[in-house]
């Protein structure tokens, strides 16, 4: 039986991991800022099959109120056998251009409190010498874009800081894997207008993080054809692709 | 957004909200007070779930709490069926009853008081619901049921999303030994012999005959009925999901006169004796379908209708057989065409089954099919029946009001509660429900 937390456990990915390990039985810790929803979320994995679920509140803005959460949660569970970092923003690109205050937000919330976060898990899970830490990070960090860069940028922090985390980590025996989902369709993209044949769902997703933590794979792709075309995108030189209108 | 039924015809351009909590269909509810409709996974044929301000369902998706005593299951609006049989086979549960696919919503079986195989035996999807909560506007959510506010139970059961938005409803599941399904299929040579069937078996939970609706003369109305119950043993065995996408739309050609009669009769004639018996799992008993995902692009990109009727007991064979000689001489003849005998009818004031028979039927969207499908109306009226209203795409007012009788009730009841206004739906303007 595995222990779980999750944070940013209201988003839509995460909530299909979540029912997956519900379903074996997993003890749960969901952590997020919407507490209502949280209660609904948490009555459904019990009825799913999770032997206990509990949840508490967190802003992902307040850093401070983060080592007590999370030793909350570490002394509650006993050991983190899994933790999934799921909380993040798609802010407006076109308003961040124009506004500091709301670019710094996106890079506070997709990049700075993830990385307080995993600052402050990292040891706790050197000290257990065992586990998977579980990111969310995105496509969108492989390559700057305009339509996105500010988020983009966010997530290619958590992208090479994971990378070197997974280093150090790596010789005390626990799992760094870091995720990068293409296009969701989850509310964090509803309303925009995307080519549903690229849209994944949230449960496809899901699955390929679960198989990826059991596999302990280091990076993912999910839907694994994003590899591929990242792969395409990563390659075209910079004096072609700022020409370009990605 | 462009939004379309299972049909694929008509189609819409409205705006869809996903409210994730009651708290935000309130706030929705308030900001447009002049109408909005409802929609769980859109397995409505035409238009009932369409409308200017959807408020989809998906992200009201929670189960609340189980009573694993009782088999009583408290869930969101926005749980699929397909979600409850994932979670509750493997515990022994089953649903009370289940439409022919497992992926619509528990707020759409309520709205549309869906039926399945076992109706003569279980009625309608409502009779297995405990209660109901509704929210009706900005300000008030109301609990009904058979107790509580039953008119308004009455009226939101079959209601078609008219009365208000389902948040949430109690289900009394269906206990089961095994996940398997012992099934039998008869062949019936005519229509007679087809009712006749459904006589015989009246006592088996589960039936359903699949109709050669292309064959004339002596062969009219000749069909396979299959019975079904649940199996003693086999194990509690899930369901192995979908297998295969229709991923564009086929040319509409391809479904003609002639494929459609090569299929009828190959399967047909895939039961040689007079029957057949073996053990298949609930999923292809139940959902034959399900394993081909959207497989409604299969009649082009012009759509489809299903117009499904019923018929009371009474008018039986004279009134199929009319039928069914109409459609048959129109060449337009479908697919699939399945016939299931009702039982009684249960009291909420729009639900469609009645003791009788009923027909359902796939027709392409073509020139001329309307006034077909008009005379069609008049015979089915004239014999007492009525139009499935989840199906439904075209009907005009009049037929509605003489196959729905109880309308103005209905009308009422939405009145009572202060509904009227704010919730419609393309179908409900096209009724005159508004
Ligand atoms: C392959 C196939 C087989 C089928 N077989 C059967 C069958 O055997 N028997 C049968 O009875 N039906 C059958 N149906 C029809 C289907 O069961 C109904 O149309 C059902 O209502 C669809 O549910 P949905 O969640 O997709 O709802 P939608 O199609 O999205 O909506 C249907 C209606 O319910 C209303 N509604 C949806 N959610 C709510 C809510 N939360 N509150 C209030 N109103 C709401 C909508 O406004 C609309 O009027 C079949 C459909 C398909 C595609
Ligand atoms: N969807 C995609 O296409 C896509 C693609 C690549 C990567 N991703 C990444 O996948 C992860 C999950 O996103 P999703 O697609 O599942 O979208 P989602 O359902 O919108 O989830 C986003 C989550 O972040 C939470 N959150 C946002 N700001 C927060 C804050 N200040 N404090 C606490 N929690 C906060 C949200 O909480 P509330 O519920 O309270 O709003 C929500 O739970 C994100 O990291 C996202 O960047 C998504």
């Amino acid at each position: 039986m595995l222990n779980i937390l999750i944070i940013g456990a209201t988003s839509a990915i995460a909530g299909e991991v979540a029912k997956r390990f519900a379903a074996e039985g997993a003890r749960l810790y969901l952590l997020g800022r919407n507490t209502e929803r949280l209660g609904r979320i948490a009555a459904d994995l019990r009825i799913r099959g999770a032997e206990s679920v509990q949840t508490t509140g967190f802003d992902a803005k307040d850093i401070e109120s983060y080592e007590q959460i999370l030793e909350k949660a570490h002394a509650s569970l006993e050991r983190f056998d899994v933790v999934l970092v799921a909380h993040g923003t798609l802010g407006d690109q076109k308003k961040c251009e124009t506004s500091v205050e709301k670019t710094l937000h996106e890079i506070q919330i997709n990049a700075v409190s993830t990385i307080a976060m995993l600052t402050i898990i990292a040891n706790m899970m050197v000290k257990q010498k065992c586990g998977t830490l579980a990111i969310i990070s995105s496509v969108a960090g492989d390559r700057g874009r305009p339509s996105n860069y500010v988020y983009g940028s966010a997530k290619a922090a958590v992208t090479t800081f994971c990378e070197g985390l997974r280093g150090r980590l790596f010789k005390s025996g626990v799992h760094v894997l870091t995720i990068k989902p293409g296009m969701v369709d989850t509310p964090m993209t509803e309303g925009m207008e995307l080519p549903p044949m690229l849209m994944a769902k949230p449960e496809q997703v899901a699955r390929d993080i679960v198989c990826a933590i059991r596999k302990k794979s280091d990076i993912i792709y999910t839907p694994w054809y994003w590899r591929y075309v990242m792969s395409g995108i990563v390659h075209i030189p910079e004096k072609f692709f700022k020409k370009m209108s990605l | 957004m462009i939004l379309h039924g299972w049909g694929r015809y008509p189609t819409v351009d409205g705006k869809v909200y996903h409210p994730a909590s009651p708290d935000e269909v309130r706030h929705l509810l308030h900001s447009h007070s002049d109408g909005v409709t409802p929609r769980g996974l859109g397995r409505s044929y035409g238009d009932s779930s369409l409308g200017g301000h959807m408020l989809d369902c998906r992200r009201l998706d929670h189960l609340l709490a189980f009573d694993a005593r009782k088999g009583l299951l408290y869930c969101e609006a926005g749980v699929s069926l397909n979600d409850i049989l994932e979670v509750f086979v493997p515990k022994g549960w089953f649903l009370p009853v289940t439409p022919g696919t497992r992926f619509v919503t528990v707020g759409g079986a309520i709205a549309s008081d869906v039926h399945g195989k076992n109706h003569h035996v279980n009625g309608c999807f409502s009779e297995h619901i405990e209660f109901i909560e509704l929210c009706l506007d900005e300000e008030r959510i109301l609990r009904c049921s058979r107790d509580e506010h039953p008119d308004l139970f009455r009226a939101t059961c079959g209601g078609m999303g008219l009365s208000g938005m389902i948040l949430s409803a109690a289900i009394q599941l269906k206990q089961i030994k095994s996940s398997f399904i012992d099934q039998t299929t008869y062949k019936a040579n005519n229509l007679e012999e087809s009712l006749e069937l459904f006589e015989i078996h009246e006592d088996k939970p589960y039936s359903v005959a699949w109709i050669d609706c292309i064959a004339q003369g002596r062969s009219l109305g000749r069909s396979l009925l299959m019975t079904g119950d649940h199996a003693e043993n086999g194990g509690l065995v899930p369901g192995k999901g979908e297998r295969f996408t229709l991923p564009v739309d086929m040319p509409s050609m391809l479904l003609n006169k002639h494929s459609i009669k090569l299929f009828n009769t190959l399967y047909y004639h895939r039961v040689s004796g007079t029957s057949v018996s073996h053990r298949v799992h609930y999923e292809p008993f139940f959902y034959p379908l399900d394993s081909i995902s959207d497989w409604n692009r299969m009649y082009g990109k012009n759509g489809f209708t299903q117009y499904q009727f019923v018929i009371p007991k009474a008018a039986g064979k004279k009134a199929l057989s009319d039928i069914l000689k109409t459609i048959a001489a129109s060449g337009k003849g479908s697919f699939l065409a399945v016939l299931k005998a009702f039982g009684k009818r249960n009291e909420n004031l729009l639900s469609f089954p009645m003791e009788g028979y009923t027909l359902a039927l796939d027709f392409k969207i073509e020139k001329n099919l309307f006034p077909l499908l008009d005379s069609l109306d008049a015979m089915v009226l004239d014999h007492g029946g009525r139009l499935y209203l989840t199906k439904d795409a075209r009907m005009c007012q009049e037929t509605f009001r003489l196959g729905y009788p109880e309308w103005t009730k209905f009308q009422n009841v939405r009145e009572r509660y202060g509904v009227r206004r704010g919730f419609q739906s393309l179908q409900s303007k096209r009724l005159g429900l508004d």
